[in-house]
């Protein structure tokens, strides 16, 4: 197996694999590997559920999951999940599983390649006017583009465009710096610190994870939510108060 | 001086600039945002997780562009197109 050298950036660059003009690399095998054992897992775990008052590890793992990304979402949104639960929940499940598994030794992120952030940005740009033409019909959705003035119509577009390059190379340059510094402080002091950096990469690991998700759902949320509907909420609210 | 080593030289100096110089504004204005969001929560305890939602999501804003120097001195340092045009001319 070829291990990622430090002159590489991204393990794009290391073929595992080669069959004559197949090419394998490290990037795409990873990937494989944690849908595998994401799927593999879900699998097992959902296999006998239980209502009853004793319920698994594993459930109770994936209860809290699911139900710490539902309340993330209907925070966020202020809108039910349902709808945006297997998106967001799978980019975060994968940002975060890719991320810290960098414990395992050999193993490289997929996230630290700008191939792999650029397709999940590039899922976030794709799903957000699905998910506003959905919501809010397609005339509804355009005539955001030309809010408050046409005049905004290409800050509008450029700002749609340059969002999605900041949410790849945002969470690109994070995981990839976090594994390089490791390394090029393992040839500087090779011991105990890289040690402390690596559990710092996997927090700042699950930190981008959420990250991403949260600006996803964020960006999402602007897209689907009416507008009439949110500003008249906070004044029946305080109605409601002053008639207590 | 040879325009190999020229490149080599100039890209290192510059990829250290770029860091240093890029990572200034950030970390300033992240001290700021973490301040600030401090005494909202100790203003306001009840509202805590909006705030540290807001903040997490404000500082990957805010730390963006010194990340985007981070990946432009990374570039110049380990894959740098201009040094491997350099190479392949030599050869």
């Amino acid at each position: 197996m070829n291990f990622m050298k430090i002159g590489q950036i991204s393990p794009d660059q290391v073929i595992f694999f080669q069959y004559y003009f197949i090419k394998l690399n490290l990037t795409i095998l990873f990937t494989w590997l944690i849908m595998a054992l994401l799927v593999i897992g879900s699998w097992f775990i959902t296999r006998n559920l239980s209502t009853g008052p004793r319920t698994g590890y594993g459930q109770n793992l994936l209860e809290i999951l699911v139900t710490g990304i539902q309340g993330q979402i209907n925070e966020i949104s202020r809108q039910k999940a349902g709808r945006y639960m297997p998106f967001i929940g799978t980019l975060f499940i994968f940002i975060a599983f890719s991320n810290l598994l960098t414990v395992v030794p050999g193993y490289e992120s997929p996230t630290a390649s700008l191939s792999t952030t650029a397709a999940l940005a590039i899922c976030v740009f794709v799903s957000v006017p699905l998910f506003g033409i959905v919501q809010r019909g397609l005339i509804g959705y355009l005539k955001q583009y030309i809010e408050p003035t046409v005049f905004m119509l290409p800050f509008n577009i450029m700002g749609e465009i340059t969002r999605t390059l900041a949410l790849a190379v945002r969470l690109f340059g994070n995981i990839m710096s976090g594994a390089k510094i490791a390394a090029i402080l393992l040839a500087i002091i090779p011991f105990i610190f890289p040690v402390i950096m690596q559990l710092l990469g996997l927090l700042t690991g699950l930190i981008q994870a959420y990250i991403f998700a949260v600006l996803a759902m964020v960006y999402i949320g602007s897209a689907t939510q009416i507008q009439a509907k949110t500003q008249a909420e906070p004044q029946s609210n305080i109605h409601k108060k002053n008639d207590h | 001086m040879t325009s190999i080593s020229l490149i080599a030289m100039t890209s290192i100096i510059i990829a250290g600039l770029t860091i240093a110089i890029g990572s200034i504004g950030p970390a300033l204005a992240e001290g700021q945002a973490v301040a600030s969001a401090l005494s909202a929560i100790a203003q306001q305890p009840d509202e805590k997780n909006t705030i540290t939602r807001t903040l997490f999501v404000g500082l990957a804003m805010v730390e963006s562009t010194a990340i985007y120097c981070f990946v432009v001195s990374m570039i110049l340092l380990f894959a740098n197109p201009f040094w491997n045009y350099a190479l392949s001319t030599v050869n």
